[in-house]
């Protein structure tokens, strides 16, 4: 071996620095990047990113999730429809996130316009920007986006140079508070129409024609709705009068799609591999979609019927194939209900095969039954690891009122089980203020809480190791549409709170207080998101006016401004009481009634009827109920 | 067995902080396939250590990471999969085995090498001839000023602030090598400064307090979004024995003593630092 001290000019030479290669160019300066906290949420070139040449495509597609990066690149859905719209060689699909508050207020400032991430390219030049509506509380997020990209916010004030704007997700089931926002929606599962909606638009294109008129074709392709090609009159007492098309030619319903065949469509094998730690900062497997159980306040359990399982073995594959080309050291399931998959133990018993490759397995919140336990115990340290129960309501009356089927007989026993097994720490999850909710079922929450601790303290002293911890978790509910409970009230914020307080008035009086923790939200969140749910065409400009004095962020609670909402209602003349306190007459045409989601309105009806009287309704494994989803020719209730 | 991997971290990865870029690899080395060990215990992670953090905005020619693997043939091989596992920005320039007795490269790091220099964006400043960007904008006025700044002053007194005290430092003694470098740059016209600084984990001089130093001295403001830092290369300090152990520490020492009579007789002189990945272990 030579050993030589270099000189500075050898050192120099093979520096990078001399060397010219080509790097991709960034649409923000260093100053900028040097001076917002994460600079890497605006850089892109991540892992497993789609690079193509955007001159060699026809159509360019800005895929966006309207929140920080770190929630946006945890979204599967997403992922999905980026892998699946860059399979197309005519397609360019790249991301689009929220910039975070610090730069927000520079690009208003310099006027630089929101981009891509992967080309770094303006969102403006795209011919398409797809919007994901995950949840309301990030509406005001969503017109960030369109006035960073400099589109204007209203749809009736884009030119032909301005892109389409789509929407999909599941807060695009009520469409109607964002109307005045979006060119189109996508209403149901992204995997079947995209392809259709896609090469019209390259035909139309080609023949020349106008926005309008693409527009006017595209309401055609089932599960597009086109909000301008409606109007909405409403009463005196301001429930709608109509809703009707515009146009002879435009379909007065909308049908949701469905993906009936999910083991064979397109699922991301190689996942994004973001630099900055995510949320879900792990390979992501979707068993199955929908669910057997129809809780009566779950809009996902209704809208997403009928359900459908992945094949194990497409599974099996996928988690392989994801695994090697992540490099993740996770892998967590994904579903409603994770233990209806009827192929779960499988499933398990395969990827507990990863784990002496160092890869962790992360469980979705299983049935708490022997199994759930052993599969439990064989994955996470017993110790540290908690229990989770979401009864969702204290007593068994109001359990049947939500059919919610599980009862304490059963809790108890999961809990007990977990005990002997060494568990210590359970969660409880409750909503409060659901329907016919008495101050009784409230204060059967922490009563029930006390129990969980008195089965611990059965055991005998000498086999337990110390206190357990039975934290209870109350969040409020909120009527969504698609729902038995779309007609039910809710209350304002100091109804809320109360509800709260008896609660947390009655754990204090449980003898073993000292084993219970409980955790309440604020309610100015929930009441707002009550309005946004369940809004009409109405709420339109107080999003634009909340937007405009300053609401961002809205579901990150350091960011979230009640007042300015509040003035914003105001300042518009809308009532927030009109959309919340109502109970809404079962004959009442609701803002969604156009969409059609598989599930008839008289089963809903059906529903909301029966969970007055307390009556259970069985899930669809034990009976079907005809909800109206079989339409799909698919779900365990299908020809079974 | 232990591998020192030598990398490079440039272009959008300059933004992309030491602790992603610690998880940029974990995941990198399973995509590689590379057969890395992991620690005991209920959560075990990959055995895996950087030699010294680069900060977010720097970029490096010369970033240093260990890793331990279970298989004994370790190469070219493996090092060509770990290059397909790496994004743009971010490429592996080699490697070399380290004995078992090897100390780490965190505990090793004793010095570094930098270039300054004004980031292209601002080449008109520095034409228009304002603050410090004149200083870089002519290489002699920049020698100039380095040698008035370093060479002159016996002593280069800052404050450094922390969040309870501010304390008094000589930089002069930190600072190994500091030159304005002659020789014109492939792309921006403007002067460049070289640095050699005590880095580590007891000492350690950051490049960005040398410049402001620099620029108080010149008496312009210093403005640190103007310039592009890179690192060369990191260091051992060649007097360090870089084994544990009492065997390995003598057998070490005799190969180092008779190098450095080899060196003697050649008339050449002994190098006073070893490239973190150019170590003349003991192999056999």
């Amino acid at each position: 071996m030579e050993l030589q001290g270099k000189n500075t000019s050898e050192l120099l030479r093979g520096s990078h620095h001399n060397s010219g290669k080509k790097e991709r160019k960034l649409a923000l300066s260093d100053k900028i990047l040097l001076s917002v906290e994460k600079p890497a949420r605006y850089i892109g070139g991540e892992v497993n990113a789609v690079m193509k040449n955007p001159d060699q495509v026809d159509i360019r597609f800005a895929m966006c999730f309207p929140d920080v990066y770190e929630i946006g690149m945890s979204h599967l859905g997403l992922q999905i429809l980026y892998d699946m719209f860059n399979q197309r060689e005519d397609v360019y699909c790249e991301r689009v996130y929220s910039p975070w508050h610090d730069l927000h207020k520079m690009m208003k400032e310099r006027r630089i316009p929101l981009f891509t991430l992967e080309t770094q390219s303006p969102v403006r030049e795209m011919d398409f920007l797809g919007i994901t509506i995950q949840y309301e509380m990030c509406y005001t997020n969503i017109l960030q986006i369109l006035d960073l990209s400099q589109i204007p916010l209203l749809a009736a004030e884009r030119t032909e140079e301005d892109p389409l704007v789509i929407g999909g997700g599941p807060c695009a089931y009520n469409p109607e508070p964002l109307a005045d926002f979006f060119d189109m929606f996508y209403i149901g599962e992204g995997e079947t129409r995209y392809d259709d909606l896609l090469n019209l638009y390259k035909a139309h294109r080609t023949e020349g024609g106008s926005r309008q008129e693409f527009l006017r074709r595209a309401c055609h392709i089932p599960g597009i709705y086109v909000p301008s090609l409606y109007e909405t009159a409403y009463q005196e007492d301001g429930t709608i009068a109509s809703f009707t098309p515009k146009y002879e030619d435009v379909p007065p319903t909308v049908k949701k799609e469905v993906e009936m065949d999910i083991t064979h469509t397109p699922y991301p094998r190689k996942p994004l591999v973001p630099f900055l730690k995510v949320t879900q900062d792990r390979a992501v497997l979707e068993i199955q979609r929908g669910c057997i159980r129809g809780c009566r306040f779950c809009q996902a359990g209704m809208i997403y019927r009928p359900t459908r399982e992945r094949d194990v073995e497409m599974l099996k594959e996928c988690a392989s194939e994801m695994l090697r080309a992540s490099g993740h050291e996770e892998i967590s399931l994904s579903s409603l209900s994770s233990s209806d998959y009827s192929q779960l133990s499988e499933l398990i018993d395969f990827l507990m095969g990863f784990k002496e490759k160092g890869v962790n397995i992360s469980l979705p919140s299983l049935r708490i039954d022997a199994f759930s336990l052993d599969v439990m115990g064989k994955v996470q340290d017993v110790r540290k690891s908690s229990l989770t129960f979401a009864p969702e309501a204290g007593s068994q009356r109001l359990r049947d009122v939500i059919n919610k089927g599980l009862t304490e007989e059963v809790i108890l026993e999961g809990a007990g089980l977990a005990f002997e097994g060494g568990w210590q720490k359970v969660k409880l999850y409750f909503m409060l203020g659901l329907p016919t909710e008495t101050e009784e079922d409230q204060r059967e929450i922490p009563r029930l809480a006390e129990k969980i601790a008195r089965r611990y303290y059965e055991i005998p002293k000498e086999q337990r190791k110390g206190k357990c911890q039975v934290t209870i978790s109350t969040s409020f509910f909120v009527p969504k549409p698609f729902t038995p409970f779309q007609w039910a009230p809710m209350y304002d914020r100091d109804g809320y709170l109360a509800r709260a307080r008896i609660v947390n008035e009655e754990m204090k009086a449980q003898l073993n207080r000292k084993s219970l923790k409980y955790n309440w939200h604020e309610a100015d969140v929930t009441v707002l998101e009550g309005v946004l749910a369940r809004g009409d065409r109405r709420i339109g400009p107080v999003l634009a006016k909340a937007y405009e004095k300053g609401c961002l962020f809205d579901s990150w609670s350091e960011s979230f401004h009640n007042e300015l909402w509040m003035e914003a209602f105001q300042e518009c003349g809308v009532s927030i009481d009109f959309y919340n306190l109502r109970t809404r007459s079962t004959d009442e045409i609701l803002p969604w009634d156009f969409i059609d989601c598989g599930v008839s309105k008289s089963f809903l009806k059906k529903e909301w009827e029966r969970a007055q009287r307390g009556e259970v309704t069985p899930n669809c494994r034990q009976q079907c109920s005809g909800c109206g989803a079989a339409q799909f020719q698919g779900g365990v209730c299908y020809g079974g | 067995m232990n591998i020192r991997i030598k990398f490079q971290k440039y272009g959008a990865m300059k933004f992309i902080g030491h602790l992603d870029v610690m998880r940029f690899f974990q995941k990198a080395i399973r995509r590689a396939g590379i057969e890395i060990a992991y620690s005991e215990g209920f959560s075990p992670h990959q055995i895996m250590s950087f030699a010294a953090p680069l900060g977010v905005g720097l970029t490096s020619d010369g970033e240093y990471l260990d890793i331990s693997v279970n298989s004994a043939d370790f190469g070219q091989e493996e090092i060509h999969r770990l290059n397909q596992a790496m994004v743009e920005g971010i490429s592996i320039l080699g490697y070399q085995k380290v004995p078992d007795m090897g100390k780490p490269s965190m505990s090793l790091v004793a010095a570094a090498d930098y270039l300054v220099y004004v980031k292209p964006e601002y080449a008109e400043e520095q034409q228009a001839g304002d603050g410090m960007a004149s200083i870089f904008g002519d290489s002699k006025i920049l020698q100039e000023k380095v040698q008035a700044f370093f060479e002159r002053q016996g002593e280069i007194l800052v404050t450094k602030k922390s969040k309870k005290s501010s304390i008094e430092i000589d930089l002069k003694g930190l600072i190994y090598k500091m030159e304005a470098l002659q020789e014109p740059a492939s792309q921006e016209s403007g002067g460049r400064l070289f640095l050699r600084l005590c880095t580590g984990s007891s000492n350690n001089l950051k490049p960005e307090l040398v410049l402001e130093a620099f620029c108080n001295f010149c008496g312009v403001s210093y403005d640190p979004f103007l310039f592009q830092i890179h690192r060369l290369e990191v260091y051992a300090k060649a007097d360090e024995v870089p084994v544990k152990g009492e065997q390995a520490r003598t057998e070490y020492q005799e190969y180092i003593e008779r190098m450095k009579a080899s060196y003697a007789k050649e008339g050449k002189p002994f190098p006073e630092w070893f490239p973190l990945a150019e170590i003349p272990y003991v192999t056999r």
